[in-house]
């Protein structure tokens, strides 16, 4: 069931679930953080109302600067204003964002420590029909890997509006991971959030009754695909399969404490994105529960493949990243736990 | 208005003691550019001397001009110019590219929190200096006071980011900002005409929508006259092309690429500051 404690969508298991663009929730936290805090800048790489700046843009055209279509400026000014005291948020879609910027963003803004809010649009294998040039899936790979980033990837609008909000309050650089599509608004405006904090969004009822980890397994998902590793869990669960699931919003600093946890309880755990395999959310709680508590790892993201046109259900379904996907690999986990 | 001539004797005696520390340091270093901080002495020198507004006590001071040195790789000479400036003692110069040294081998603004910013990666200061400006236009209009100064090599204008960052001041005519090109010509693989031609330098500035000027970059009162008109330019941002000769200052090492990327060995070392302290030659005696 979902856990009652993080107040989250009642209707969440209705069939026609309010749906929003992830990318929309950053669009409203943009505006919201602007308002409160003056130091907020915004620059765009000529995609405003896309990565849904326009918002801010209409608000506050002084603090607004339209880039074009050039990344790697893109990044270097942004650090340039936030030397001179300003909060920068920097809009494109991830393939260019910081898929094109990358070593600006590592040495104009994270090596010289500026606090410049990147937030990546269009992310995931479900911008679908534009296809594999602007399918980013390497994207969590390239932010978590430099010092001092944050990275944050919303599972749906609401989330990402806090997200947006909270990051002014952090000196860090920080990325923000956007989906495109309509995503199932999962959260609520009472469901707590915090930068670095993981959250049980799933427990099975009877998870805590047995004694012995068996027939016990952990999801930890992040972005877009939160909401397929809640309906797999709920699948999972009708068949007495007792089931947590961690929505891990924020990748980098990993919330070592819930993960820890969470392998313990279960012995073995499925990481879910949509994101390569190699480098991305799953290779971060790896890296992590490897030196600590070592258990088996079951991995849902891109194979190391590039994407290519279509429906978002077609490709996550081909790539590997569908609800049944996930039930397969908690089943696979289950034959591999050694209790 | 031209510069006193007493003025221009006090820059070259100072540009030449900045020169002595750059041989110096590069020579306990063991490694570093040589080139380019040494033909850029003289415009640091007037620059840090003359034309900056700056408080090397108290270096965060809000008010002060922006100085972003792109090419970070003739840090020497930065290094060298703000000690003699009073930022750090002239003995930390010897600790150029030592483990835990605050004068790593390129600029990092979190070690010697004096610097504007980090570079070494090329082409990347123009967009921040353009950036400083645009904030500082957010806050205190277009007549804030402030000047914003960048400094680029030549070879480096290869880079792409330089003409976003070119085309982005043109678009918003950031008038308070002057970008000084090292143009000595040379860069790490040979002279940059026959690695990636530049020419005509001065037409691809103007086509962006900046103010260009060409100079001597050796010679004080074109360095000043250049700089002065740069401010006075009102409607667009300003570039001053100076023509230095690479190596400038000690005649054995200039206009050879070959002393792009490399420190002077000990031998070399004792015949640059020979030839600075004499004045290559003309003052007999002592020096020597």
């Amino acid at each position: 069931m979902l856990n009652p404690s993080q107040k989250l969508n009642p209707k969440l298991w209705d069939k026609d679930v309010e749906q929003a663009p992830i990318r929309k929730g950053f669009g409203e936290g943009l505006l919201a953080a602007a308002e409160s805090d003056e130091r907020v800048v915004g620059l765009c790489a000529d995609l405003t109302e896309s990565t849904q700046m326009h918002l801010f843009k209409k608000k506050f055209p002084d603090r607004f600067i339209e880039m074009g279509v050039a990344e790697q400026n893109l990044a270097s000014v942004a650090s340039g204003m936030a030397a001179m005291g300003k909060i920068p948020f920097i809009t494109s879609y991830a393939m260019f964002s910081p898929g094109r910027n990358w070593e600006q963003i590592r040495t104009t803004i994270c090596y010289n420590d500026m606090p410049v809010k990147i937030a990546g649009s269009h992310a995931g294998i479900s911008v679908g029909p534009d296809g594999g040039t602007h399918q980013a899936v390497e994207d969590i790979a390239l932010m978590r890997v430099i010092p001092r980033m944050v990275v944050i990837s919303p599972c749906d609008a609401i989330e990402a509006k806090k997200a947006t909000e909270l990051s002014v309050k952090i000196h860090n650089p920080v990325y923000i991971r956007l989906a495109k599509q309509n995503t199932p608004i999962i959260t609520t405006l009472e469901t707590p959030f915090e930068i670095g904090k993981a959250q049980v969004f799933f427990v099975s009822i009877d998870y805590d009754a047995v004694s012995i980890k068996k027939g016990r397994v952990g999801i930890v998902a992040t972005g877009a695909l939160v909401y397929k590793a809640l309906q797999a869990a709920r699948k999972l669960d009708a068949e007495g399969i007792l089931v947590k699931v961690l929505n891990l919003a924020t990748i980098k600093p990993l919330d070592t404490e819930a993960i820890e946890t969470l392998a313990k309880e279960t012995g073995g755990i499925v990481t879910v994105e949509e994101h390569q395999v190699a480098g991305g959310m799953g290779s971060a709680v790896a890296e992590h529960l490897a030196q600590t508590v070592p258990v088996p790892i079951e991995f849902i993201g891109v194979q190391d493949q590039f994407g290519q046109s279509g429906t978002p259900e077609e490709l996550l379904s081909h790539y590997g990243m569908g609800e049944t996907d996930i039930i397969e690999a908690v089943k696979r986990l289950l034959e591999r736990k050694p209790f | 208005m031209s510069l006193e001539y007493s003025k221009v004797k006090e820059l070259e005696l100072k540009a030449n003691d900045i020169r002595q520390s750059i041989i110096q340091m590069l020579l306990e270093a063991g490694s570093g550019h040589t080139a380019g901080p040494l033909d850029m002495a003289d415009i640091f020198t007037y620059l840090y001397f003359h034309a900056l507004k700056h408080n090397p006590k108290n270096p965060t001071w809000k008010d002060r001009d922006r100085l972003v040195l792109s090419n970070g790789h003739i840090c020497p000479v930065l290094y060298s110019t703000m000690a003699h400036a009073g930022y750090f003692p002239v003995a930390e110069l010897k600790t150029l590219r030592k483990f835990g040294s605050r004068l790593q081998g390129h600029p990092h603004r979190e070690w010697l929190p004096s610097l504007e910013t980090s570079s070494g990666p090329l082409g990347s200061g123009l967009s921040q200096i353009v950036g400083m400006a645009l904030a500082d236009r957010i806050d205190n209009g277009r007549t804030s006071g402030k000047q914003f100064y960048c400094l680029t090599g030549d070879g480096e204008l290869d880079c792409g980011q330089i003409w976003e960052a070119a085309m982005l001041a043109g678009k918003e005519k950031i008038q308070n900002l002057t970008v000084i090109i090292d143009r000595n010509n040379i860069q790490i693989d040979g002279f940059t005409e026959d690695i990636m031609p530049l020419n005509p330098l001065d037409d691809k500035w103007r086509a962006f929508g900046w103010h260009v000027q060409e100079i001597d970059g050796h010679n004080f009162d074109m360095i000043d006259d250049a700089v002065g008109q740069a401010h006075a330019v009102f409607d667009r941002p300003s570039v001053i092309i100076a023509n230095t000769i690479a190596s400038k200052g000690v005649p054995e090492f200039e206009r050879r690429f070959e002393w792009h990327g490399k420190p002077p060995n000990k031998e070399e070392a004792d015949l640059a500051l020979r030839e600075l302290r004499t004045w290559r030659g003309k003052i007999k005696g002592e020096h020597e």
